[in-house]
């Protein structure tokens, strides 16, 4: 709304300049609490427990880091949360994708009823307890796949990708029938091939909903350390924060992993500004280059759902 | 090709029906078998026997929910922060969204909605965490700090240790995560907005101000209120995490609503009956109030949600 007709009043412009002064407010407040994590991650831990540090660190060192990633328990659930992140999405966008070809097939006598069960789940769920038990009876409790098999198909992704397939010249998939290719040939070379900015789109919703996953590693594997997440370490490190014993000790915190040594050069709360950067470092890192998708997943998601 | 049977037809998209129905069948046992679960609020589960061997006991389990003080303490606490995040999440957003809108350069709007965006993704784990420290009474506490140099505390409150403060604080974290988020929907119904009714506004002598409220406000107006009547529906999800990583022991009286109840009772006493029964009150009240919302928004002339 480029209004060059007629100048600007001064309220317009003291408008203009309060309405910028209030953006940089914005920013501030939003990348803030990450820089400042950045910083007491970056400090000694010992300095930093004397306070004061805000954007910079005061006594630079590396060390926290090295201690996160040599400590084996906190290196193998950051190994765990990058597996069930590469494998979750990769299962959940095929299985999605092969599922919304399916239903976008007119000709398919069974799309209707196959939409419908899918669509329904939208609407209700059978709710914590249910689910908790039924996992129980399948043998899923103390097991790296219920990070994954309860999560293989969502009924908001098959709708976004089949209103993408939906778009696609039908002419493409009758030439390759004409050629003899049967559906699932169809699928593998033609149909995946096209959807590429839709399954990247539904990708990165997965990715990010998988590596912030903390519940189901509480509620599934709690007692297992070898299946606990990156993001589970550091939510019992904040319990123990936000508890009220603010003495914790390192070694309440890390489990009994800790070495004599090491707990003397770090502090829970040099840990946990350190493992709040490790886990929210790769979506930083990634989404500024992928947001578009995202905007374009939400509006079609908010037209379509 | 001459007419065939239905089961003829079917037989041709052997390949299609491969590709569908396992899906089908794990989403029977995932999704559908869980309602059937919904049973054992109707009876005294005990782990270990068979599902058919339980002992049935009516609504029992629904009339000690409705008896016990605990339920209505989760309820309220429940309802209280679902209407405080809806009044301040759309405020915010829809002002936030016009504001935007208001910006002159199309380089900075765009810095300034990427930078929004950035909580949005970020796990509650971390927001918690980033909030656990923002609020801390030592010298990091960047919010205690703050409200001292400005003058209006003497010393260092323990927010987090105050259950009267937990509501706001829920609802302030809720906004500085999603807010930038929101505004997506909103800037998309902006741009839809003919141009022709700013130029003919501008002509009538409205300034900006007018413009806004005039204008932008009343384009927005039948997306709000589709927004509005979603929302009515999830009244009592009032999310999980936030609560549950930021509350503790010392505010649990606010903190703990409907959603960790049912964890309390359910996965930590083993009680499963009684939680199933609430977590079947939960589901059973949002259906009503979603169906509701769809009649009232089809009264209202709105576009139906289903």
């Amino acid at each position: 709304m480029k209004l060059t007709s007629r100048t600007r009043t001064a309220g317009d412009i003291l408008f203009d300049i309060g309405n910028v002064v209030f953006m940089i407010g914005l920013m501030v407040v939003t990348l803030y609490p990450f820089a400042n994590m950045l910083a007491v991650s970056l400090n000694d831990a010992m300095d930093a427990s004397r306070g004061g540090i805000f954007l910079k660190p005061r006594v630079f060192t590396l060390y926290n880091y090295e201690y996160v990633l040599r400590e084996a328990s906190i290196f193998h659930s950051l190994m765990i949360s990058v597996l069930r992140t590469v494998i979750g999405t990769a299962v959940a966008v095929f299985c999605s994708a092969m599922v919304a070809y399916t239903v976008s097939r007119p000709e398919y006598l069974l799309r209707k009823w196959v939409a419908l069960a899918f669509i329904l789940t939208m609407y209700f769920n059978g709710g914590l307890i249910p689910t908790y038990l039924l996992h129980k009876e399948l043998h899923l409790i103390n097991s790296f796949w219920v990070y994954i098999i309860p999560g293989i198909v969502g009924a908001f992704n098959i709708i976004i990708i089949r209103s993408f397939i939906e778009g696609i010249p039908d002419g493409i998939n009758e030439s390759a029938k004409i050629d003899g290719a049967g559906d699932f040939k169809i699928f593998m070379k033609i149909v995946l091939p096209l959807c590429t900015p839709v399954l990247a789109t539904v990708a990165l919703f997965v990715a990010v909903w998988q590596w912030n996953s903390w519940f189901d590693v509480f509620l599934y594997n709690s007692s297992n350390p070898k299946l606990s997440t990156l993001q589970y370490e550091l939510m019992k490190i904040l319990q123990t924060a936000n508890g009220s014993s603010t003495q914790a000790t390192i070694g309440d915190v890390l489990g009994g992993n800790q070495r004599g040594v090491a707990a003397n050069q770090v502090t829970p709360t040099s840990i946990r500004a350190t493992m709040t950067i490790v886990a929210s470092l790769p979506i930083i890192l990634v989404y500024p280059f992928l947001q578009k998708y995202f905007v374009k997943g939400m509006t079609l998601g908010g037209v379509k759902g | 090709m001459s007419r065939k049977s239905y089961i003829g037809r079917l037989m041709d998209q052997k390949t299609l029906m491969l590709m569908s129905i396992p899906f089908v069948i794990w989403l029977f046992i995932f999704r559908y078998l869980p309602i059937w679960g919904w049973t054992i609020a109707f009876q005294h589960y005990r782990p270990g026997t068979g599902l058919w061997e339980q002992k049935w006991t009516g609504l029992d389990n629904f009339r000690l929910l409705f008896q016990e003080e605990a339920f209505y303490l989760v309820m309220r606490n429940t309802l209280a922060m679902s209407l405080i995040n809806l009044v301040l999440g759309f405020a915010t957003a829809i002002t936030l969204a016009i504001l935007l809108n208001e910006l002159r350069s199309v380089l900075f709007k765009r810095v300034v909605q990427t930078i929004s965006y950035l909580p949005h993704f970020i796990s509650w784990v971390v927001a918690s965490s980033i909030i656990v420290t923002a609020l801390s009474i030592d010298s990091s506490g960047i919010v205690n700090l703050i409200l001292m140099k400005l003058g209006l505390i003497n010393e260092p409150i323990l927010w987090l240790a105050e259950g009267k403060y937990f509501w706001g604080i829920l609802g302030v974290s809720e906004v500085w995560k999603n807010v930038g988020w929101n505004t997506i929907i909103y800037l998309a119904a902006i741009t839809a907005i003919d141009p022709a009714q700013y130029e003919a506004a501008e002509i009538d002598g409205a300034n900006r101000m007018q413009r806004i409220l005039y204008v932008t406000l009343p384009g927005l107006k039948p997306i709000i209120v589709l927004l509005l009547i979603m929302n009515i529906g999830n009244i009592l999800e009032s999310g999980f995490e936030p609560q549950y990583l930021l509350g503790n022991g010392l505010t649990a009286d606010y903190s703990d609503n409907l959603d960790i109840f049912v964890l309390k009772y359910g996965i930590a006493m083993g009680n499963f009956s009684f939680a199933t029964a609430a977590g079947v009150f939960k589901t059973v009240i949002s259906i009503a109030l979603l169906f509701g919302a769809n009649y009232m928004a089809k009264r209202f002339g709105q576009e139906r949600l289903f």
